[in-house]
């Protein structure tokens, strides 16, 4: 998914990607992630848990709007409540 | 969590010893403009198809480097999980397909005026690719320029 990311950007296309496991994102450096504490296979939270997956992918996508941030960006995601 | 540590030891020597393709320089492109103006387009790797779609195929060597369009209206629901790897649960996307394709989160956030639309068409690849290198220089920049000539602002990446 990073490599992909990092051609969409090539191509003009910002993105934020969704990163299950830290050392992997550190390692290959997407332009912008959001790292999940999630386990593999539940990128986006719990099936039916609608309000999680929504917050999931409304922060990752925030992300694009942060004026300040320096690629790459890896930030962790925080659960409501 | 997913944690080095919450794999199994063989996927764990992977992730460990593959020799991850590091981008560099990291390419990035600003948001050009709002959020609640900008059109949206998922892209999934968690090897989800369409029936009718040609699954993903287990034999590629080095992995299926392929992709598939998903039509934004497609029914979540209708996806087959043709995903070759046994390293993650595929019960959560078999019971709510949104876990690794969010169409209906994309459609909320559309509506309730969040994005300002979503793109006609969305992307599903089939990850565990070893070696990336004909999805580095053939599909991925294939994939891209769909979503360009589509006036796609903004993507969103889910790995599975």
């Amino acid at each position: 998914m990073s490599l992909v990311a990092a051609e969409l950007e090539r191509q003009g296309v910002a993105t934020v990607a969704i990163q299950l496991l830290r050392e992997v994102a550190e390692r290959v450096r997407p332009p912008r992630a959001l790292y999940v504490p999630f386990p593999h296979g539940y990128p986006m939270g719990l099936p039916g848990d609608v309000d999680t997956q929504r917050h999931v992918a409304a922060t990752a996508l925030r992300l694009l709007e942060s004026p300040s941030l320096v690629p790459p960006l890896l930030v962790d995601f925080q659960a409501e409540g | 969590m997913a944690t080095l540590d919450s794999l199994r030891l063989t996927d764990r020597i992977f992730v460990r010893t593959y020799p991850w393709r590091r981008i560099d320089p990291v390419p990035w492109t600003p948001l050009a403009k709002p959020l609640s103006a900008s059109r949206l387009a998922l892209v999934s790797s968690a090897g989800l198809v369409l029936p009718g779609q040609e699954p993903f195929d287990a034999r590629v060597r080095g992995g299926d480097f392929s992709f598939r369009e998903i039509p934004t209206d497609a029914d979540v629901r209708a996806f087959i999980d043709s995903h070759r790897s046994d390293a993650f649960d595929h019960a959560g996307m078999a019971s709510d397909p949104n876990v690794a394709f969010p169409l209906d989160r994309a459609r909320e956030l559309a509506a309730s005026g969040f994005v300002g639309s979503l793109n006609r068409r969305h992307l599903s690849f089939m990850g565990s690719i070893t070696a990336p290198g004909r999805l580095v220089l053939d599909t991925a920049p294939r994939a891209a320029r769909l979503l360009v000539e589509d006036g796609v602002d903004v993507a969103l990446l889910v790995p599975v």
